[in-house]
């Protein structure tokens, strides 16, 4: 009896254990989160003239955009609603809507793949167009927490 | 014996009724004379419009959900939530009935800056009229004219739903009495004419102190705490502290904020959130110097 008791708390840690080693932290969603921030910095950059134009890396940068956010909606699973406190709750409400979004990101920047930017000008409406895609769905899920 | 104590009661009596009498005067809706808002002119379109941008009157007002131009339909109809009950967004499109269209620049001028309605009665202070009572009369004409050029519509928002004793208008002359203020919020460490602009923009037209100071139980901004940040009046979160002692915008520099007004983009390269979203694409939409006087004043704040 005991025996099973102590068997049934051990699978039930694993299985704890095992959640929490699954998708959804909050060091997962901000580490893609702040790959999306660091690609949206170079393409930036460019449209301020900090730096030259350069298709190798607005490639690289839409690349890295386009992938980060393909695996986002993925941080969210059922049960990982407290993980972060800057998740709003309306993420598992609306999950679809959630998903759609991020599909927007994907799509936006893949599209930019497909007709990369050719100079500073394109990479200026490219900014515009994936911050606006940002703003959209920070503007519904995401909380601040300062 | 029975005279003293009768003449004492009659005295307590009267000063009860004095006093009351003063209070009552005291929390009188205080509209300003029609002579403040005579002689403006014609108004001036374009300053109309920068006005109606910084004033972020379409972030409320408009349709809940409306893009695009469809933002420029003042039709109302959003529900704000609060501690003390839901508010609903009225109409102020131009449409003679639903909306402001019957309204003249006295009902207009005395609503924005003293928060008193056009039947003479007080409003409340979830229209930020607190923020908006800075506002110089050209602006307020120029903004009415701006308004009236808008799309009508006939959408008519519900009452608001508020439990006793909010539901008491009257009792908002008591919270006038005590937290209504046009004066300056803070002192300020620079001085000339962009530093004026910021604080003319971020106390008034911006109406920043609105979510980003924290407020007491019966909703006055708290002494000493301006631009502190606050817990979130829509939720969960908060409101961040925008002063330069904040941990993270205190840290940045002027030109951080003026991008991040320009392009929602942080320093870092978040990008804005929650119904910030929306303050930022007003802010835009000014012109540039507009943005870079918000950061001098920002900075020019007391550290919190």
């Amino acid at each position: 009896m005991r025996f099973r008791l102590i068997a049934t708390a051990a699978l039930a840690a694993a299985l704890g254990v095992g959640t929490a080693l699954a998708a959804g932290t909050k060091d997962e969603r901000e580490a893609i989160m702040k790959k999306i921030g660091g690609a949206m910095g170079q393409l930036v950059a460019i449209t301020k003239d900090e730096k030259p134009y350069d298709a190798a890396v607005v490639k690289t940068a839409l690349t890295t955009i386009a992938e980060s956010v393909k695996a986002f909606p993925d941080q969210f699973p059922p049960g990982s609603e407290k993980n972060s406190p800057a998740a709003s709750p309306k993420i598992w409400e609306n999950m679809d809507d959630f998903k759609a979004k991020a599909d927007k990101l994907h799509a936006d920047a893949e599209g930019l793949l497909a007709q990369l930017p050719a100079d500073k000008a394109g990479v200026g409406a490219a900014v515009k167009a994936l911050g606006a895609d940002c703003g959209a769905c920070h503007q519904a899920y995401r909380l601040k927490v300062d | 014996m029975a005279g003293k104590r009768t003449r004492i009661l009659l005295s307590l009596a009267g000063i009860a009724v004095v006093g009351a009498a003063a209070l009552f005067y005291l929390t009188l809706p205080a509209p300003l004379p029609e002579a403040h808002w005579a002689g403006l002119g014609e108004p001036d379109m374009a300053n109309g419009e920068r006005v109606f941008w910084a004033g972020g009157c379409v972030s409320c007002h408009a349709a809940p959900g409306s893009e695009g131009d469809a933002k420029k339909v003042l039709a109302g109809g959003l529900a704000l939530k609060s501690p003390f009950g839901t508010f609903h967004v009225p109409n102020i499109s131009p449409d003679p009935k639903a909306g402001i269209g019957g309204w003249t620049l006295a009902q207009f001028g005395n609503a924005m800056t003293r928060g008193v309605g056009p039947g003479g009665e007080h409003l409340y202070p979830s229209f930020p009229y607190n923020s908006y009572a800075r506002m110089t009369p050209k602006d307020v004409n120029d903004l009415f004219g701006f308004l009236k050029t808008l799309p009508a519509s006939a959408n008519v928002a519900p009452p608001h739903e508020l439990p006793f004793p909010f539901n008491q208008r009257i009792a908002l002359g008591g919270w006038k009495l005590l937290f209504f203020n046009d004066g300056p919020r803070a002192p300020l460490s620079a001085s000339g004419d962009q530093v004026k602009r910021g604080q003319y923009l971020v106390e008034g037209l911006g109406h920043c102190g609105e979510c980003h100071t924290p407020r007491n139980p019966l909703g006055g901004f708290q002494s000493g705490r301006w631009l502190a940040g606050a817990p979130n009046p829509e939720g969960q979160g908060r409101i961040p502290d925008i002063t330069p002692g904040s941990k993270s915008i205190g840290q940045w520099s002027e030109a951080d904020i003026v991008t991040y007004l320009e392009t929602g983009f942080t320093p870092e390269f978040d990008s804005v959130g929650g119904s910030m979203v929306e303050v930022q694409q007003n802010m835009a939409r000014l012109p540039a110097e507009d943005r870079e006087a918000i950061a001098a004043y920002l900075k020019a704040i007391p550290a919190l």
